[in-house]
Formats: C-alpha cells, structure tokens, sequence
C-alpha cells in the first residue's frame, strides 16, 4: 500500500528540493552574471554586481584573443572520439563479463574501478614519457586514447550492468538458431541495449569534456581544449573574473545544452537497476 | 639589360624560397598577466620583421610552472620558448636544460638590463633568460587616510610604524582594514610574502650546513609580529587572502596599506578599475633597522629549451620581445604606463616614463633587493622570498600550509614553527643536504 504523503510534507520536500537546486545552480548563474560585467564591477559587493552596468565587452575581449572554435572543435573531437572507441572496447569485454562470467570477473571488475582511484599525477612522467616517444604530444589522437583509457572502467562498469539486466536466453536462442558471436553481440545484444549504450555514451562524453588534467598536461597549441581554453584566462597576479567567467560560460554552454536535451537519458541511465 | 633583369629576379625567387623555407612556427608557453597579453595583442609587428608565426599557450601561473617542468625534464619538446622565473632560471641554467644567451646582438645592448634582474637569471655569469619585465615588492598606501590618522608615511618605513600606522587607520564600521597582507598558502603567495619579511627581522631559512632555522627566535618575532598586526588591523579571513583577494580589497577602498609586488602599483591607479586610484601613494617596503629590507624580487623572463628544433627563431623572437624596440612599441600602442617594467635600466633614464607616479619607486625597490646578499646572517642559498634550489617548492608549500594554519587559529605559532622545523630537516635530509 502506497504511504499517505501530507500536503505539509510535500511543500517542505518541494522546499528542501527547490534550496538545494538553487545552491547547486547558484554558481553557474554567478559566472553568468560576472560575465557581463566589467573587470571593475565584477570585484564588487553582490548587490553593486548586480545593479552596474551589463556588458558583452568580456565575451568580445575572449573572443577576439584566443581562437574559441578551434578550441571547440578539439573538444568536440576528443570527447566524442574517445566515447566511440571506448564503447567498441567495452561491449565484447562487458559481454564477456555479463553472459560467461569466470570465477574472477568479480575481482577484475574491481580491479579496473581501483584503477580510478590512482591519483592522476602519479603516472603522469611516464604517460608524458610515452606519448612523446609515440610522437603523439599535442595531439587529438593522444588525447582521444588517454581519454579512452581512464574513462574505459566506468563504460565497462555501466555497460556491464546494463547486460546483466538482460536474459541470457534471449542470447541463447539467437545462437541456436545459428547467430555466431559477431551477430549475437552485434544485432541481437547491441540492439536491446541501446538505451544503456545511450546513456553510458552521453555520461562519458560530459566526462570527457570536462576532463582538466591531461587535456592541460599533454598538450600546447594544436590540441589543446576548451579546458586550456579557460586554463588561459586564470591568474593569480591580476584580476580577470569578467574574463574568466565568459570564458567559462563559453566552455560550458555546448555541453549544458545537451545535457539539458539528453536528461531523461541520463537520469535513467545513472538510475538503472537501483529499485531491484 | 635582358640578362640583368633575369638576374634580378632569379635572385628575387631565391631570396624569396630561402625566407620561406626559414620561417618558422614557434610555439610559446606564458603566463596569463596583462604585460603577457598585450605581447600576445602585438606579436603581428615580429612576424612582419622575422617572417616568423607564433602559437600562444597561455596558462594560470601554477598550471604553467607545472606544465613548462613536465616538458623540460623530460625532453618533450612541446615549447620552443618558455616564460620562467628567477626560481627556475639559475636550476634549469645549471643543468644544462636551457640554450645560454650568451651571443644576442649588439643591438640587443645586454648591458641594458638591470644587473638585479641580469644576476638574477644567470648561472656561473652566463645569462639563460631574458627578462620581460622584472618586480619588487613595495607598500601602497592611502594618503588621505594617512593623512586622517593624521601620519606621514616616511619614505623607507620600519614596521614599528606601519603597524602603528595600520591601527590608526582602521575603521571596521566603515569597512577599512590598517593593513592588507598576503596569508594564503603557496609559496608564490603567502609563502614569499613571509619570507621577504622575515629576512627583515633577521631570519633565514637554513644555516650554512643547510640546517632548518624555524626554532630561532628571529622566526618567531616575524610571525608573531605579523600575527598580531593582521589580528588587528587585517581583514577578516587574512589566512586565505592572496594577491588577488588583496587588490580586490585595496581597489574597493577597504584597505589602508597594501604591500605586495610593485606591477600591482598600476592597477590601483587604473581609474577603470580603482575607486581609490587618485590617492594611493608609494613607500619602500619596512625593514626593521637591521640592514635588510623586506621587498622581494622576481622577473617573468623568456628562455629557450635546449633541444629546441628553432633555436635561431627563438632567439630573435627573445630578442624582439625584451629589447627597447618592443617597450617603445608597446608605448606607442599602449602608453608608457603599460610598458613592462623592471628589466631595462634606460627606461628609467626615459623622460617619458619620469612621470609615472610608481616609476621611481618601482626602480628604487628592485635596486634595494639582493638576491646574494638576502639575509642579515649568512646563508648558503641565493634569492630573496625563495632559496634557489630544486625541492625549496615543494617545502615552501608545506611550511606556508602550516602557516596559513596558525594565522586561521588551526593551531599556534609555536606548533607551526614547530612542524615547519621538522618538515624541512626531513626534506633536506631526503634530498641529501644535511
């Protein structure tokens, strides 16, 4: 039986839920507004932020110094390439895992999360040490398979999940009726789990994007994101926040855009198979 | 005639495919800082000269140092000219990591530059950086509000009077702070800015065994000194104020007194962006009658990688960027107010430049800093608000952390001391020092 929910107790979760959202929501809208502001307004107190004068001067000044859509582009290109790749890795190896399961699945799922909790800097002279032996420094394809890498035990972690919600026999059956391994993850798996892939795709795209560490550490002029982008607009020695917040609202908006398009994908992504 | 003119152009086609084949793309790492962007705004003017391209990477100071360190160690090759600072200079210069500039042009006039700055960023006599523009450290202050406490701000104060004069100044009904000093921790931030100051009252990081010097009491009079003047005449939260949170505060009126490097003396006096532009004056930093004042000195200068593919590109780009030419440019684009200042002694002798109001001053706090001659007691390392050695960044940080700490009231001065002691013996005795 459903439990009665008082109109009290609806207004005080709608309350708690609208404060929270407004907390989260507070410093993006903050960039916002410093964005259109003058280096001089934007240091000053809240209320004489909000009532100076608006400006696009900021957004001209960004515009006309750095090089916005090649930064775009490489960002595009990095998060996109790198979701694609990891997914063509990570459905045979999530098959594998989900439907013929060893006595060490378990471990080595673990092992590839654990490899998540290594502290980013810890690796980086060797990875710098590879890539300029690879002669890939400062390149898109570098970045696109760094990004992979890191990104790949949380696709395989969310595909494999996904595949475990589906029946096996539904697998079974397509291999009686002669489907080889190909076909089966190809045509009969892939296809049910599309909105997993879907999801997985979106999440790791968002990831991608916002990644700061090795998109600033592994590249210099021709591969470098909008993370560099915004990277190039913080000082301590000098006051750019007018600057640095329309960079950063510049950064922002493509993948907010469709983040706020794909929600209900993603929201049911990161949800699935929590009410089993 | 027919022959001469097929000579002409024969040779025209040669000139021309040689300057092509030789012009270069040179890709720069800098910091993000107004003199760096108006370089960035002007470097159409060396590419008509030289032919040459370049690709900016600009980056937040830390970010850059980390990057620019990444890629040198390891040979990567990714810079062909980078901007680095007197800390890095003289280490990178000793282990052969960077092209010494040791062959620029008579034009260039090397002995133009500052000698602080030359020293500086020199290894063994051989320079390996060019400044682009060098900084000290020196007070900002309110004269109407000096003039209100009814003081008059001595030319080379000690810190007797600034901190008397800071509580005279604060009004916390109004807002104003006496004083406004860096705490935040780093060792570009807080942790130059006590450095500088301690050498004032005596201190040094290690004796000439390398030995951690926390435990004297010249350590403890600089902090507790400090404490108790921001206690009183500082904002609130000073722990975590850095050079930004200090010139926000000082452009909004709300601080008596600011000392910090000389470059933010033309921010405080840009109208657009100072409400207290037209009554800010200039001072020495304190000292506290021991012989050692307690201003700092640093240059962003450009060096050139050892490695590098465009070694002569690179050098004439240097060149371009650090010479007179490039500060009569900027003059002429900019004004002289925004030209970079610090590096070159005959842009003081400039009767164009005598009228900036922090000219004189500017110059007169870089002449007074000594990177060899830092503290009151001898000691075995070079520079002034750092010790020009390889694990000096990593220490500085902690110990300012544990500083940063005891000004927040996590802890007393005595245990931060006392921490900062023992971290620092630990690391020079890892690093085989001691």
């Amino acid at each position: 039986m459903p439990r009665a929910v008082t109109t009290q107790k609806k207004i005080l979760n709608s309350a708690i839920s609208w404060a929270l959202a407004i907390i989260i929501f507070f410093p993006i809208f903050w960039i916002v507004v410093l964005s259109f502001k003058t280096e001089g307004d934007a240091i000053r107190t809240p209320i004489e932020v909000l009532t100076s004068t608006w400006t696009f001067d900021s957004y001209a000044v960004v515009q006309e110094r750095s090089d916005y859509f090649k930064h775009f582009s490489n960002s595009v290109i990095i998060a996109i390439g790198s979701t694609l790749l990891g997914i063509i890795i990570a459905v045979p190896a999530a098959w594998s895992m989900a439907f013929v399961p060893s006595k060490r699945t378990r471990g080595i799922l673990m092992w590839m999360l654990s490899t998540k909790m290594l502290p980013a800097v810890g690796v980086l002279y060797p990875i710098y040490l590879i890539f300029i032996e690879l002669g890939i420094l400062d390149s898109r394809t570098g970045l696109v398979v760094i990004l992979m890498l890191i990104n790949l035990p949380i696709i395989i972690w969310m595909l494999y999940t996904y595949f475990k919600e589906i029946p096996a026999e539904i697998l079974e059956a397509a291999r009686m009726d002669g489907a080889n391994l190909r076909s089966e993850i190809l045509y009969i798996l892939t296809p049910m789990a599309i909105p997993g892939i879907a999801s997985t795709l979106l999440l790791n795209i968002i990831l991608a994007w916002n990644e700061a560490f090795w998109t600033l550490n592994l590249t210099a002029a021709k591969a470098a994101p909008l993370t560099s982008f915004i990277a190039s607009y913080s000082s301590p020695e000098g006051l750019f926040f007018a600057k640095l917040s329309a960079a950063s609202v510049m950064a922002i908006t493509p993948i907010l855009i469709m983040g706020w398009f794909s929600q209900k994908q993603l929201v049911r992504g990161l949800t699935f198979g929590a009410v089993k | 005639m027919q022959l001469k003119k097929l000579v002409v152009a024969a040779a025209s086609v040669t000139l021309l495919s040689t300057s092509l084949a030789t012009a270069e793309t040179l890709t720069i790492a800098t910091v993000n800082n107004g003199d760096m962007i108006r370089m960035q705004g002007l470097t159409d003017d060396f590419t008509a000269k030289t032919g040459h391209n370049v690709e900016w990477v600009t980056l937040e100071e830390n970010v850059l140092r980390q990057r620019v360190t990444t890629d040198i160690t390891t040979k990567g090759g990714a810079f062909d000219i980078m901007t680095i600072g007197m800390y890095e200079t003289p280490i990178w210069g000793k282990n052969g990591w960077l092209v010494p500039l040791d062959d620029l042009s008579a034009d260039y006039n090397v002995g133009d530059i500052l000698p602080a700055m030359a020293g500086g960023l020199s290894h063994d006599g051989t320079l390996f950086a060019a400044p682009f523009y060098g900084e000290s450290s020196m007070i900002m202050y309110r004269t109407d509000l000096m003039e209100k406490a009814g003081l008059t701000m001595p030319k080379a104060p000690s810190w007797a009077f600034i901190a008397k004069a800071a509580r005279e100044m604060t009004d916390r009904d109004n807002e104003i702070n006496g004083i406004c000093l860096r705490g935040k921790a780093g060792w570009g931030e807080g942790g130059a800015f006590i450095t500088a100051m301690s050498n004032s009252f005596g201190a040094r990081w290690f004796d000439e065994n390398w030995n951690a010097q926390f435990d004297t009491r010249e350590w403890s009079d600089t902090l507790n000194f400090y404490f108790n003047m921001m206690s009183d005449s500082g904002p609130a939260g000073f722990a975590t104020n850095g050079f930004n949170e200090n010139l926000s505060l000082f452009q909004q009126g709300k601080c008596g007194m600011w000392i910090d490097a000389t470059v933010a003396a033309s921010f405080v006096t840009n109208p657009n962006d100072s409400t207290v532009a037209d009554s800010v004056g200039f001072a020495l930093a304190p000292d506290n009658g021991m012989g050692v004042r307690s201003n700092w000195l640093w240059a962003w200068a450009l060096a050139i990688p050892a490695g590098t593919q465009k070694e002569e590109a690179a050098k004439q780009f240097v060149e371009w960027a650090t010479s007179n030419g490039y500060i009569e440019l900027v003059a002429e684009n900019e004004g002289w107010a925004n030209v970079p200042p610090g590096a070159r002694i005959s842009l003081y002798e400039n009767a164009n430049y005598k009228d900036i109001p922090f000219a004189k001053m500017t110059l007169e706090s870089i002449l007074s800093a000594d990177p060899n001659n830092s503290t009151v007691d001898a000691s075995p390392y070079v520079g002034i608000q750092f010790a020009a050695i390889p694990e000096f960044a990593g220490i500085a940080t902690d110990v300012s952390q544990e500083f940063s700490a005891a000004y927040a009231g996590q802890q007393t001065i005595a245990e931060a001391l006392a921490k900062a002691q023992a971290l620092t013996n630990d690391a020079m005795e890892a690093a085989g020092y001691r």
